[in-house]
């Protein structure tokens, strides 16, 4: 028998600090700033107010996805409509704008649209239970498709002025409505996620859906609501963006969904569902706003900029596992 | 026996699409001639090659979204190369093709195989990144027909009893993986891996191998198609296939490969392909403009994943019962 009262065993392994200090959101902070310094060096365009405001264009509206999205993904369902919601609610604001809606009655309906395409996306998936990546490839083309029918090679371009105040303006100096918006989405997701049971729930879903059930929570219920979330925030982001554009064409946002994606994978969210933080996702946006900004004030044409978020993408994902790999192999 | 095969799901796709060639002759009879459908089978050519390597992969639990970009990628590739050295023989081409579109799709598997990341993470970001080497490569320039070599152009035209070079490749290509995914030890490791990963592990199969080597298969189909692509149409440019890589899995659920993996076939594949392209086909021939397109395809997807999950529920009863009769 060994004295067990010699050994030192410490109640945790690691202390809060040295646990914040290794996480994930503070290596993606470490390369945030890493860019931004980058940048500075590299275009003496870059730390300027205003060319930073318009930067924020570059990540905004996705990241308001990304947000819901987020959640999905936790949950352990994916959404891969959301670009196409853009493009129909896009098309459906377009429609209302030409019948002569005002302004929020155009808002109106481009968010009861999105909401309907959520539904829709829910009732399958939890409705059906089918696999929600096949539905929602499935929806892709068809809300899309449906703005290709509506419009064809048309575009509506006859917004009402006051329209363009979500894309266009701005609220103080040099922060945008739409900055404003994507900050208080984050905090409202952020609290939904990580301070209500609501985002339990979530989370729990995500880890195991039959432990969930029988520990009481209505699982269908929570993905149909957040399908409902997604649907929502990509009409908020097709408000922007149309807002913004001025303009709707059927091809509006084509391949967002993906660019979404890539941000909440880079946010260190599971792609298998059950782990991830809205305080990360944050992080990733700034940090593909940045590196899409900065490459772009050196004039690199925006396809070499999806190398190096495609590089980014596996890169975080892949390194930290190579180390990993590395460290066993040294033990 | 006979209402098993009335039941099963490539009847049942078979049925569709012949009542919907049907339904199409009744008003339009030129589309049902022989000579249509000849074309209507080459148009689809490329689709059936790509679903083709795209089924063994997500038979293994995975999803390739990057085979458009690598068609795409190598078309790219065997053009320039054509316009540098104009008498390069097509064998060549056609090896390095396959070589390169197999490396490609190496390096997905290599990342899903070691590195253990997700396979749509994976082809997530390669998607992005070969679509962007594309623009590398040509500097955003197209390579027109004028300035491809006679013989790299007609290889695909070439006829051959009536059918054309692409048709005859397509059919090679579904021989071929009708054997292997039959009659060899890969591809019952394919439906082992999916079924039952764990299970899997213990019957001595190399889970994470046997996904590479499916994503090795469907990036040399990527690669065999980019060149096919690039000489039919005559033209290489960044955007070819944009998108495509949704078209082939849409071909593939629709043909009843399940997106959870082990379940599927290869004539099922044959039939979800060649369904979406008597759609695609015949659209311009109803004077449906074809804008419509992308909507129906749509629908198409959904409408047969609701089905087959439908169909697959009913099994999931009867399980014991239909275990004791095959017994």
């Amino acid at each position: 028998m060994t004295d067990v009262s010699n050994h030192h065993v410490p109640d945790r392994l690691t202390t809060p600090l040295q646990r914040t200090l290794r996480s994930w959101e503070s290596l993606l902070l470490a390369v945030a700033v890493a860019i931004f310094l980058l940048n500075t060096f590299a275009s003496p365009y870059f730390l300027n107010a205003w060319n930073l405001s318009d930067a924020t264009f570059n990540f905004t509206e996705k990241a308001m996805i990304a947000f819901a999205m987020a959640l999905v993904i936790i949950s352990g369902e994916i959404d891969l409509s959301v670009a196409s919601i853009i493009a129909l609610v896009s098309t459906a604001m377009g429609a209302a704008a030409e019948v002569g809606v005002g302004t929020p009655g155009i808002v109106l309906i481009g968010l009861g649209v999105g909401l309907a395409c959520g539904a829709f996306n829910g009732a399958l998936v939890t409705g059906l239970g089918l696999p929600s990546i096949v539905v929602t490839i499935g929806t892709m083309s068809l809300f899309r498709g449906i703005s290709y029918i509506v419009l064809g090679d048309q575009a509506y371009m006859n917004y009402p002025d006051s329209f363009a105040w979500f894309g266009q303006g701005y609220v103080f100096w040099v922060i945008t409505v739409e900055l404003v918006f994507f900050l208080a989405f984050a905090v409202i997701y952020g609290v939904l996620l990580h301070k209500t049971n609501f985002g339990r729930a979530v989370y729990s879903i995500g880890n195991n859906p039959v432990g969930a059930m029988f520990s009481g929570i209505r699982v269908k219920r929570v993905k149909f609501i957040l399908f409902l979330l997604t649907g929502l925030m990509a009409a908020v982001a097709s408000v922007c963006l149309t807002s913004r554009l001025g303009s709707t064409r059927p091809s509006i946002a084509f391949g967002m969904e993906l660019e979404v994606v890539t941000m909440v994978v880079l946010g260190g969210v599971n792609i298998l569902g059950g782990s991830g933080s809205i305080p990360g996702v944050v992080i990733a946006a700034f940090v593909m706003g940045l590196v899409t900004f900065g490459l772009g004030l050196l004039n690199v044409p925006g396809i070499v900029m999806s190398i190096f978020i495609g590089l980014l993408l596996i890169g975080v994902i892949a390194l930290p596992r190579l180390w990993n790999q590395f460290r066993q192999a040294r033990r | 026996m006979m209402s098993q095969l009335i039941k099963s799901r490539e009847a049942i796709l078979l049925a569709a699409i012949l009542g919907l060639l049907a339904l199409i002759a009744s008003r339009f009879p030129a589309y049902v001639e022989p000579g249509n459908l000849v074309n209507v089978f080459n148009d689809t050519s490329t689709l059936i090659i790509l679903a083709m390597g795209q089924m063994c992969v997500i038979l293994t639990r995975c999803i390739d979204l990057s085979v458009a970009a690598n068609v795409a990628l190598t078309g790219m590739v065997v053009a320039t190369l054509n316009t540098l050295m104009p008498g390069l023989p097509v064998v060549a081409i056609l090896v390095i093709a396959l070589v390169l579109g197999a490396c490609l799709g190496a390096v997905n598997g290599l990342l899903v195989w070691k590195l253990q990341i997700p396979a749509i993470v994976v082809t997530l970001g390669t998607m992005t990144i070969f679509r962007g080497i594309v623009f590398l490569i040509s500097d955003g320039k197209w390579i027109n027909a004028h300035e491809m070599s006679a013989g790299f152009k007609d290889f695909p035209r070439m006829e051959i009893a009536g059918l054309p070079m692409l048709s005859w490749i397509a059919i090679l290509v579904v021989v071929c993986f009708v054997v292997v995914i039959n009659r060899t030890p890969l591809g019952r490791s394919f439906f082992a891996v999916g079924g039952n990963p764990n299970a899997a592990v213990y019957t001595g199969i190399d889970v994470g191998r046997t996904q590479f080597l499916a994503f090795t298969i469907s990036g040399m189909m990527a690669g065999l198609t980019g060149y096919l692509w690039v000489s039919r149409f005559a033209v290489a440019y960044v955007d070819i296939a944009g998108g495509f890589e949704l078209e082939v899995v849409a071909a593939c659920v629709i043909g009843g490969i399940s997106i959870a993996g082990g379940v599927g076939s290869v004539a099922g594949t044959l039939l979800g392909a060649l369904f979406l392209g008597v759609i695609k086909n015949a659209l311009p021939v109803i004077n449906i403009s074809p804008f419509w397109q992308l909507a129906i395809s749509g629908s198409a997807i959904i409408v047969a994943v609701a089905f087959n999950a439908q169909s697959s529920r009913t099994k999931g009863r009867v399980i014991l019962k239909s275990a004791e009769q095959t017994a």
